[in-house]
């Protein structure tokens, strides 16, 4: 029996409470978007699992050892994370030391200096670098960077700063740096476009007060806006970096595939991503395939850190700047 | 957004979705970079005899094909190494090699301003990939190329980045030749390299030697003779000087054609030959011994045929160096085995 | 002036045009990439790369038909698994969602936004490769979906919950229902936006290579949605490292192509968001 007026009645008991409910059409609304909604979580967690079984047999036999093992060899069955997780790491922070303070440069006059037209044209254009396919930017990485830092930038840094052990070395062209370089593109606009918020959020009257104070344009900025906007600016830093740490076609292009560990950023070297990408098709023995899954595993750990650690100081500022 | 547009929309999408071009029997197969040149032809030239028949062959290197043979995920596969005998092991009923095709291996290399034909001694190959070679005037290089004037350049070496049945010949050819790099390296698909750059594929080999200034690799004949670099002589096990080319490859295989294994698994790395080119090999297509499909099985073993008598006619303006006829007429009889 | 104030005034002026240095090389070098791949491209786009299929290497005239049709099939699926879920999951997340829960989904949508693509690659083919025992078209859809999701949940639900909450008490003081209300009324209103989230997104899926290269792997041909398919980005990606001249040729054509395809879309989403309004008012 259908129930009379669902305001004044009290609600029914049973299943045939719930067919009852489903006649009306909000609970359906609901009860589909809700269905969807667990799909968001039922894949998040399927693909967790299923990243976690399919890397059993790594796991077992090397234990916390594959993190600190430079092994990678498919014949005898050794397999050893390091050399990945230090290609990744070398990339990412050497994207982040070129791509932060240009970026944050770039964000600054976005913000501050710019005639509105002009930062909003600007950001358009630069928001546009942040659309481009990673394996546009690994064929341009592989066909005209690559020749540049081989016959330009690399053996000019090893004229002048050879002494030091990272630029020292066979120059490829291919290798750690060039990879760094092209991530810092890539890396680029999404530091400027989110330091560029964090910057205009500051109130005004923080640059209006330096300013009376006597301090230059510059000294306002500096000293008063950016270290106001600082927790965005890191959350910014961070991203890129999370963006960085996954990037896997253009760092694949360039990288050289090289599984050691090298003190020179001219040699070839070789990321998480890239050895998933080249060799997950074609790893013959049940093991290699399970050390690539379990490298990708590693892989999405480091980035929901750094994720997580991105968000908490987004919103931060986010909060501070409302107050 | 109009009611119209919207019905077109889809249909166009349902459309582009069911584009597929003709085939009725599709098989697919994948494997070695090696042979690619010919097979990319073969199965081009076979699709216009048997219309009906449409064979995708994905190059993903030897280590790939024979996985995702042994997988299911292809119907068959194509290697330049023989698989061992823990991959066949996996299958239910053994699986069939047919070799198709015989090629070198050559040592490919772009030293800016040396325009002679460079001589590799067993030694200085040996002392290249195992790193302790490391500049292009070493006097081991220089002792075989005299009146060459070799750069005092680092020498940028080049290999494998995935599973090639390639770098397992060359590999092989090393372990014959160096007892160091037989127990510091050794011989397999993939192995773990002492220096140098991967590339994927012969193609990858090729393309960083073609642009890397003082770098050397090992590709497949047909790829330095397509992109016209220069390749070196190697001093085979009788102590000749020579280059790959159809003879010195046919004569590595003399010995091993007279006494052929019933499976066809066999290295000619390094035969005693005076004329025997020292790296090379046979390549295989890996069959199943058993194939369900009438439809898949004419087409397969069809190819089979036609490749062991045709097919065989374009090997040597690829490159590659056509089966002895002994062994064709052992593969014919393997044919018939396939039930 | 004292000097001290002098050489403060200096720095401020260097320092302050250095930045603007800055963000004109952030934006030279989007206008050097697009150039340096138009000017490559063009040189080698012809009407073979659009109606041949590859050819094997050496031999000219080929095109990357497959790889076109093939990107379309792909993303084609790709949006019909992934553009109604993550619709939905927003909607829900912005008119249903209760506290806890809403915020479980969220966290594990963002979650699923920052697993890196080759990961998002591997998820797929475990579960459609390998039980299908091949490459296809649908493992390729599926992975493609699955970054599609979160983007279009997390833009939807944005969208929606910045639609007036006047306008939903007056429909339902008129007497529609909830749903009724959604549909008829909040959505419209955040159209813009929601369509402009969507439309972002599939650009930037179209341009994703590597949770392709080992779901839907490459093809020379077209052979339909179960067998492995080309796709745009992938072709790029191997034809850039071979070493045949005619092929470096094609993957600078197919990048100018697919370059401009993404940058047209995103263009076009922006130019919707910015100049129409977002929420109809």
């Amino acid at each position: 029996m259908a129930t009379s007026s669902p305001v004044s009645a009290p609600p029914p008991r049973g299943a045939r409470v719930w067919f009852g409910r489903l006649r009306n059409g909000d609970e359906v609304a609901r009860l589909v978007t809700l269905a969807f909604a667990c799909t968001i979580l039922v894949v998040t967690v399927g693909l967790i699992f299923q990243l976690w079984a399919t890397s059993a047999l790594p796991r077992h036999k090397f234990g916390f050892g594959f993190l600190t093992s430079s092994q990678w060899n498919p014949v005898t069955g050794e397999f050893g994370a390091l050399p990945f997780i230090y290609g990744t790491v070398v990339t990412s922070v050497l994207a982040l030391l070129i791509a932060v303070p240009l970026g944050v440069g770039a964000a600054i006059f976005l913000a501050e200096l710019a005639p509105p037209r002009i930062s909003s044209t600007f950001t358009f254009f630069i928001e546009l670098l942040a659309a481009v396919p990673s394996v546009i930017y690994g064929l341009l990485a592989f066909f005209a960077l690559v020749p540049i830092m081989r016959d330009y930038v690399e053996p000019f840094l090893k004229r002048t700063l050879g002494f030091l052990g990272i630029f020292s070395g066979t120059i490829f062209g291919l290798g750690y740096l060039t990879a760094g370089v092209i991530l810092a593109i890539m890396t680029l606009p999404f530091i400027i476009s989110i330091s560029r918020e964090a910057l205009l959020e500051v109130p005004t009257e923080q640059r209006e007060a330096a300013l009376a104070l006597g301090a230059t344009r510059w000294e306002s900025t500096w000293q008063a806006v950016v270290p106001y906007a600082r927790l965005g600016i890191f959350g910014s830093v961070f991203l890129g970096l999370a963006r960085a740490l996954g990037e896997t076609m253009a760092v694949t292009m360039v990288i050289g595939n090289d599984p050691k560990v090298h003190e020179s950023l001219f040699a070839l070297g070789y990321s998480i991503a890239a050895i998933v990408a080249n060799e997950f098709s074609e790893a013959t023995t049940d093991l290699h395939v399970q050390s690539l899954v379990l490298l990708g595993l590693v892989l999405f750990l480091l980035t929901i850190v750094i994720n997580a650690l991105a968000r908490l100081l987004i919103i931060a500022t986010a909060r501070r700047g409302s107050s | 957004m109009k009611k119209s547009s919207f019905w077109l929309g889809v249909l166009g999408a349902l459309a582009i979705l069911l584009m597929v071009a003709q085939a009725k029997v599709l098989i697919n197969a994948a494997g070695a970079t090696f042979p690619y040149p010919i097979y990319g032809k073969w199965f081009q030239e076979f699709g216009k005899i048997d219309a009906d028949a449409q064979i995708n062959y994905q190059s993903v290197g030897s280590g790939g094909g024979i996985r995702m043979f042994s997988e299911g995920t292809v119907d068959f596969g194509a290697s330049d190494m023989p698989m061992t005998d823990e991959q066949i092991g996996k299958f239910k009923t053994k699986p069939f090699h047919f070799p198709t095709v015989l090629g070198g291996i050559v040592l490919t290399y772009n030293i800016p301003h040396v325009t002679q034909d460079m001589k590799f001694t067993p030694e200085a190959l040996a002392g290249i990939y195992l790193g302790k070679i490391t500049k292009w005037n070493d006097p081991e290089l220089g002792k075989a190329n005299a009146g060459v004037k070799l750069p005092d350049a680092e020498i940028v070496v080049a290999h494998r980045s995935d599973g090639s049945g390639t770098s397992f010949v060359f590999t092989d050819y090393l372990s014959k030749v160096s007892p160091e790099w037989k127990s510091k390296v050794g011989s397999s698909t993939s192995v773990q390299w002492p220096v140098g750059i991967g590339g994927k594929g012969n193609e990858g080999v090729t393309g960083i030697v073609k642009q890397t200034p003082n770098s050397i690799g090992y590709v497949e004949l047909i790829y330095a003779l397509q992109q016209k670099m220069p390749y070196g002589y190697l001093r085979n096990a009788a102590g000749t000087f020579l280059k790959a080319d159809l003879e010195s490859v046919t004569e590595a295989a003399a010995a091993a054609a007279n006494s052929m294994p019933a499976d066809f698994r066999v290295s000619i790395t390094n035969q005693p030959g005076k004329k025997a080119y020292p790296i090379a090999t046979f390549t295989y297509l890996l069959i199943p011994s058993k194939i369900d499909d009438a439809a898949k099985k004419k087409a397969i073993t069809g190819f089979l045929h036609w490749m062991l008598t045709d097919g065989q006619k374009d090997a040597a303006g690829l490159g590659y160096a056509p089966l002895p006829k002994n062994v064709v007429t052992q593969e014919e009889k393997q044919i018939a085995l396939i039930k | 002036m004292t000097l001290r104030n002098r050489w403060r005034k200096i720095l401020s002026y260097m320092m302050l045009s250095l930045t603007g240095v800055c963000a004109v090389v952030a934006v030279a070098t989007l206008f050097l990439i697009l150039g340096y791949l138009v000017y490559n491209g063009w040189r080698s786009i012809d009407w073979n790369f659009f109606t041949q299929l590859s050819k094997p290497a050496g031999e000219a005239g080929g095109g990357m038909k497959n790889a076109i049709v093939g990107s379309f099939q792909i993303i084609l699926l790709a949006t019909a698994i992934g553009l109604p879920v993550g619709f939905l999951a927003g909607v829900y997340l912005a008119e249903f969602g209760g506290k806890t829960f809403a915020f479980l989904v969220r966290y594990m949508a963002d979650l699923l936004n920052g697993v890196p693509s080759i990961v998002i690659g591997i998820f797929a083919y475990a579960v459609v490769v390998v039980p299908m025992h091949g490459n296809s078209a649908w493992a390729g859809g599926l992975a493609l979906s699955l970054i599609l999701i979160p983007i279009t949940a997390r833009s939807t639900e944005q969208f929606m919950t910045s639609v007036p909450q006047t306008l939903r008490e007056g429909a339902l003081a008129l007497g529609a229902s909830k749903w009724k209300t959604i549909a008829t009324v909040v959505v419209p209103a955040a159209y813009r936006g929601i369509a402009t989230g969507m439309i972002l997104g599939v650009a930037r899926i179209a341009g994703e290579t590597a949770p392709l290269l080992f779901t839907s792997g490459n093809s020379d041909n077209m052979n339909g949605l179960n067998q492995p398919t080309a796709s745009l980005p992938v072709m790029i990606f191997y034809r850039a490292l071979s070493p045949y001249d005619d092929w470096h040729r094609q993957a600078w054509a197919a990048g100018m192509v697919l370059l401009l395809l993404v940058l047209f879309a995103n263009i076009a989403a922006r130019l919707i968001l910015s100049r129409g309004i977002a929420v109809q008012k």
